[in-house]
């Protein structure tokens, strides 16, 4: 049905500057990757450091995803979205460590299938707690953002005690399976060979993304409905489905962040999806909320800049990220990719 | 009146904790043009709102084609078939002008015959087919929420002031549109500022003022009584 127009139409001529201006926050990463270079001068440091930083923020797109389209999508502030990357953590890593023969083996392909299973048992675990979650703590607070942020918290909480009942108080710590162990040496850096696994699949992940959003009529809705959900209402549209449907996939998402972050850093503890969150909350609100492109700009910026500073100074590792923030909304206050809302 | 197609009986609605509808009583017969009209502030666009489900009522009912849907979420009532042009168009901006037609067809995709028959219409939309909705002037905008609300086979369409600040020029090729649709017997119940629109497109007229119905009546009567006019709406004719 996409009849092309039969001339070439023109909406008046943008000025430069505004044609531009959508590609400037994207130019800000190979921006700060170069501030990086000269701030850190050794190349073989800065690369390592900058493979490093990108898998960070692969990670935290993909923990940060959800929750901006759960923003645009009802207004609804989760401050529990840290629950599902701590249980999704628990729930794949458990799944890994009973597969040992599969991560003992050398074999990247058996390796990863471990992987995949641990992901996809973390997702539906993740999943299934944010279907609950939002049945039970987030519905009945629609509309009002204060009891939003206290109930969720809470929810997050009783979550966290949960794991500890489950998994004991201990922190558990893991190996990664055998064929990611170590490094490759690229240049006279050391890239571990998970971080470069971790952007890859970061990638597809923000582009299978983007494709919905762009491509599939589910992706248009929740574009639309990110603007003005009470016009997709009128059209037809049960956009609550839509937005269960999200937190789910949302929540999924955070579990998967989880596995990710618990092998990156061979480390989980039920706080880890609460520590995570301050992280998480600094790339949706400078990318802009609601705004899943945004969200991955600010997540690379995030991840980079943790570990550039956290290199040179890391008592000024969050604090830096902080100030990155308030750069960023002081120069645009609504985020870097301003998502047009009606209401 | 047995041919209505809307019936509101006695219909409240609170705006959160504002009582804004006191009672609107109003029928809607089917195949023709009611007009709603009154002062700003009436509560003529909390009326369609309410229609559509988008404020609750909290007393009264809402009848479409003799089933009550006053309880009904917005979206079930859309999908009887009600299109909704609403006062601030409702545009997707970021979507394209094709992405905002294409989630308008809700039950089946955009058949040729209907893109023909809006591009007719309103050709601005086919010249910019693929640009974004947020680029279009206030005109296009506009002529695109209709043509959302054309997308599919409707029984009852519901348009909030459809030339609210365009261009005179603009303003009768929304005014052709409308009486095209009004042709082929579509059942309208438009909000209008423009008298001489509502004029001209009018069969009935139901005039608002605080949130009740205060006159109901054919709309030639009403344009041609002015001092009625006057004492409904206070509306002073410019020259035209
Ligand atoms: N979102 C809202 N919140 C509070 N009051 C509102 C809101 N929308 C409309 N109102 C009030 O309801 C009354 C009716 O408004 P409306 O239906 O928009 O009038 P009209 O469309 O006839 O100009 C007005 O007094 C207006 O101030
Ligand atoms: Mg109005």
């Amino acid at each position: 049905m996409s009849t092309a127009p039969q001339h070439n139409p023109t909406l008046g001529q943008a000025s430069l500057k505004d044609r531009f201006a959508p590609y400037i926050p994207i130019a800000l990463v190979p921006l700060l990757m170069l501030v990086g270079m000269v701030a850190i001068q050794a190349p073989s440091s800065w690369m390592t450091l900058t493979v490093s930083g990108l898998a960070m923020g692969m990670m935290i797109f993909i923990m940060a995803s959800g929750l901006t389209l759960v923003f645009g999508l009802m207004d609804v502030i989760n401050f529990g979205h840290g629950a599902f990357v701590s249980v999704g953590a628990f729930i794949g890593i458990s799944i890994l460590l009973s597969l040992g023969a599969l991560t003992g083996a050398p074999s990247l392909f058996l390796n990863i299938l471990a992987i995949l299973a641990a992901i996809v048992g973390a997702m539906i675990g993740a999943g299934a707690l944010g279907w609950a979650f939002e049945r039970v703590i987030v519905k009945p607070v629609y509309g009002a953002h204060l009891k939003q942020i206290l109930v969720t918290m809470g929810g997050m909480i009783v979550v966290e005690q949960l794991i500890l009942v489950l998994w004991g108080p201990d922190e558990i710590f893991i190996n990664r399976p055998e064929a990611l162990k170590g490094a490759f040496i690229f240049l006279g850096a050391a890239v571990e060979k998970y971080r470069l696994l971790a952007v890859v699949f970061g990638l597809g992940i923000f582009f299978a993304m983007r494709w919905v959003l762009r491509h599939t009529k589910i992706g248009l809705i929740v574009r639309a409905g990110v603007e003005n959900g009470e016009m997709v209402k009128a059209l037809g549209y049960p956009l609550r489905l839509v937005f269960i449907s999200i937190f789910i996939a949302g929540s999924a998402l955070a579990g998967l962040g989880g596995v990710m972050w618990g092998l990156y850093q061979e480390v989980i503890t039920a706080h880890m999806g609460g520590n995570l969150m301050v992280l998480v909350f600094i790339v949706v609100i400078i990318g802009g909320l609601g705004s899943v492109e945004g969200c991955f700009i600010g997540a690379l910026l995030v991840g980079l800049l943790q570990n550039y500073v956290g290199f040179l100074d890391p008592k000024l590792a969050l604090v830096s990220n902080i100030g990155l923030m308030v750069l960023i909304l002081m120069w645009r206050p609504q985020g870097m990719v301003p998502v047009v809302r009606a209401k | 009146m047995s041919n209505s197609l809307l019936s509101l009986k006695d219909v409240h609605a609170n705006i959160h904790q504002y009582n804004i509808l006191h009672g609107v009583n109003l029928e809607v017969p089917k195949g023709e043009v009611t007009m709603l009209l009154g002062r700003n502030g009436a509560g003529k666009t909390t009326t369609l709102r309410t229609i559509m489900g988008l404020w609750q009522a909290h007393a009264g009912t809402i009848e479409l084609a003799g089933m009550d849907v006053t309880r009904q979420p917005t979206a079930q009532i859309a999908k009887q078939g009600v299109g909704y042009v609403p006062e601030d168009m409702g545009i997707f901006s970021d979507l394209t002008v094709e992405e905002n037609m294409r989630l308008a067809a809700v039950s089946a995709p955009l058949s040729q015959e209907r893109m023909d028959r809006i591009f007719l219409a309103f050709p601005p939309l086919k010249t910019f087919w693929h640009s974004a909705a947020g680029n279009l002037s206030g005109g296009q905008k506009q002529m695109l929420s209709i043509a959302r609300a054309m997308a599919e086979e409707r029984q009852l369409y519901l348009i909030d002031e459809p030339t609210k600040g365009l261009a005179p020029a603009i303003i009768n090729t929304m005014a052709a549109a409308l009486s095209e649709l009004k042709a082929k017997g579509a059942t309208i119940l438009m909000v209008e500022q423009n008298f001489e629109v509502a004029k001209y497109l009018g069969d009935h007229c139901a005039v608002m003022e605080d949130g009740k119905i205060i006159w109901t009546g054919p709309m030639n009567e009403l344009a041609q009584d002015n001092e009625l006019q006057e004492r409904l709406m206070g509306l002073n004719m410019e020259a035209s």
